[in-house]
């Protein structure tokens, strides 16, 4: 797999402070509350594995994390950035700081990969020669570089994943959240998509807030690393040892948040409930 | 581990009281009062955000091929079917009189006036309106709307204004290439009905046109434009439940447009006889 040549180039990360926190949040519709106060933070390089069932919130957390909704009430800070009392003129300058992988990719079905993936440095105006380059690392880092010039209807469902990681991430963004990057694909194909977001948060150390049904995509994340190198996915001996990239589990239920902790604390849980998602 | 599967959520209980008739009635007029309040402020941001930077100028161009060559072919068809068809019906009683020579007036007026904006509006809001709401509506429940708007691209500017501005653009010229064609129509049919002189009937047509009428045609047109256009993007970025409700913006498209471009008419109508007698 080809990797960025340019990885110190990477937005800059805000160190020490939380980079997402969220206060009391919550937010409702016609059916009732759906988030009822959660509360969490992420620090910078840290990857938030979102679990809970269908219709927890999951996808309404990261949306609200990427002010693309506004909580009802509470707080939320992305970057040192309030969010939930921006404009959204304001919001759109910080999402370009952000990078979204929609759980179906969401891909621009009338412009070919290249295009989606160049989509974001046209926005900002960067030049020609600029962004085919950029755009031809980045899709070589996800292994589609060959498939530059078709559109995204021709691709496979995990290819267009790996395209809307490409495109997310192209303009080197400090911080990237997933929405069910897995959902409805197959275990090798699942597995290529963790990959790749586990070398995104070990070359680069790209904040993460990832949403997954998937109790296997956060184990992947918390015992595996890629190694730069041997350039290879590695199984992470030195967990006990403390660690710049983290992965943390955040359970949510019925609104709230139910668990919060570090993968061995997951294992460790007796609740019957969080046991149901070790079965 | 535990056996019990998860435990189904219940459903979250409303209020078991059937609400009134008077408070049925209350929610839909404040629903509909929204609706009208959104709808304003889209039309107002389509036309703002072409004050300012940044301009999708390429897919403004793209639209405008879209919308004004799309739509050449069946406003040209129509266009000279109806000025045929109009010579047809009024020549035919200007003959009781033995003023036949007036069809050309007639006709030229009612193209200018009003036959060309009004059908070239409803023909450009069947096929546009409707385009333009299920392309957007498409966007939207596929997430590409939201996708933009997470890579920090303002939805009405890159999807909206330069909708709105290639119809304002192309509406006009469309309108006035219909009443041409509408006008040799109508010199074909009377040269072969009226056996009326080709050249009569067309200085007849050009003299009897004032500055008004010109006024007139071209307002219509412009509003007529922005009603399709606005309306089109209103419905296909309000789309709720679905590819079916892909559907039904697009139908809700031509009919609120189509509705809204006869009831304009009549205001512009109005408004624009009333200017040609203080004003022109």
């Amino acid at each position: 797999m080809a990797d960025f040549p340019n990885s110190s180039t990477l937005a800059p990360q805000t160190t020490g402070e939380a980079v997402i926190q969220f206060s009391d949040v919550r937010i409702g519709f016609a059916e009732g509350e759906i988030l009822q106060g959660v509360s969490f933070t992420a620090q910078p390089k840290e990857t938030l594995v979102l679990l809970g069932e269908t219709g927890s919130g999951k996808t309404l957390t990261l949306k609200i994390a990427a002010g693309l909704l506004r909580p009802d009430s509470g707080t939320v800070e992305i970057l040192g950035e309030r969010v939930s009392q921006m404009s959204e003129r304001e919001l759109l300058v910080l999402r370009r700081r952000a990078g979204f992988v929609f759980q179906e990719g969401a891909l621009f079905d009338s412009l070919t990969v290249g295009e989606n993936v160049a989509y974001r440095l046209h926005e900002d105006h960067e030049n020609e020669e600029e962004i085919e380059s950029r755009v031809r690392e980045v899709l070589e880092f996800v292994e589609l570089d060959h498939t530059m010039d078709q559109l995204p209807s021709e691709l496979s469902g995990g290819m267009r994943r790996r395209v809307a990681i490409a495109r997310a991430v192209v303009n080197r963004p400090a911080i990237v959240f997933y929405d069910s990057p897995t959902a409805g694909l197959d275990p090798i194909t699942s597995q290529t998509i963790i990959t790749l977001i586990l070398r995104l948060r070990d070359i680069y150390g790209v904040t993460a807030l990832l949403a997954t049904q998937r109790l296997q995509d956060g184990f992947a994340l918390a015992n595996f690393y890629f190694d730069s190198a041997s350039r290879r996915v590695r199984r992470d001996k030195r967990r006990e040892k403390p660690r710049a990239v983290v992965t943390r589990f955040l359970v949510l239920r019925d609104g709230k948040v139910y668990f919060e902790g570090s993968p061995d604390d997951l294992l460790a849980a007796k609740d019957p409930y969080l046991q149901r998602f070790l079965i | 581990m535990a056996q019990t599967p998860l435990p189904i959520t219940q459903p979250h209980s409303g209020s078991p009281e059937t609400p009134s008739v008077a408070e049925v009635l209350l929610d839909a007029a404040k629903t509909s009062v929204l609706k009208v309040q959104d709808y304003s402020k889209l039309s107002f941001r389509s036309l703002t955000n072409l004050a300012t930077a940044p301009r999708y100028m390429q897919d403004t161009l793209t639209q405008m091929d879209d919308i004004g060559v799309g739509s050449l072919p069946i406003v040209l068809l129509s266009g000279f079917f109806i000025g045929a068809v109009m010579v047809l019906q009024t020549g035919a009683q200007f003959e009781r009189f033995g003023q036949s020579s007036l069809t050309g007036d007639v006709v030229s007026i009612a193209l200018v006036r009003e036959l060309g904006p009004t059908i070239t509006g409803l023909l450009v809001a069947g096929r546009c309106a409707s385009g333009i709401a299920s392309e957007l509506g498409s966007m939207l429940v596929t997430e590409q709307v939201d996708a933009m708007r997470a890579m920090g691209t303002d939805p009405s500017r890159k999807l909206v204004s330069p909708r709105v501005l290639a119809t304002l653009i192309m509406l006009p010229l469309l309108t006035t290439i219909s009443v041409f064609v509408g006008l040799v129509g109508g010199m074909v049919a009377s040269v072969f009905s009226l056996r009326l002189g080709a050249t009569t009937f067309w200085e007849r047509a050009i003299a009897i046109l004032q500055f008004s009428d010109l006024m007139q045609g071209f307002s219509k047109s412009v509003v007529f434009g922005f009603i399709l256009a606005t309306v089109g993007c209103y419905q296909g970025l309000n789309v709720r439940g679905g590819t079916q409700g892909v559907g039904r913006a697009t139908t809700q498209a031509v009919v609120v447009s189509s509705v809204l471009i006869i009831v304009a008419d009549t205001f512009l109508t109005k408004i624009a006889l009333f200017l040609a007698d203080k004003v022109f």
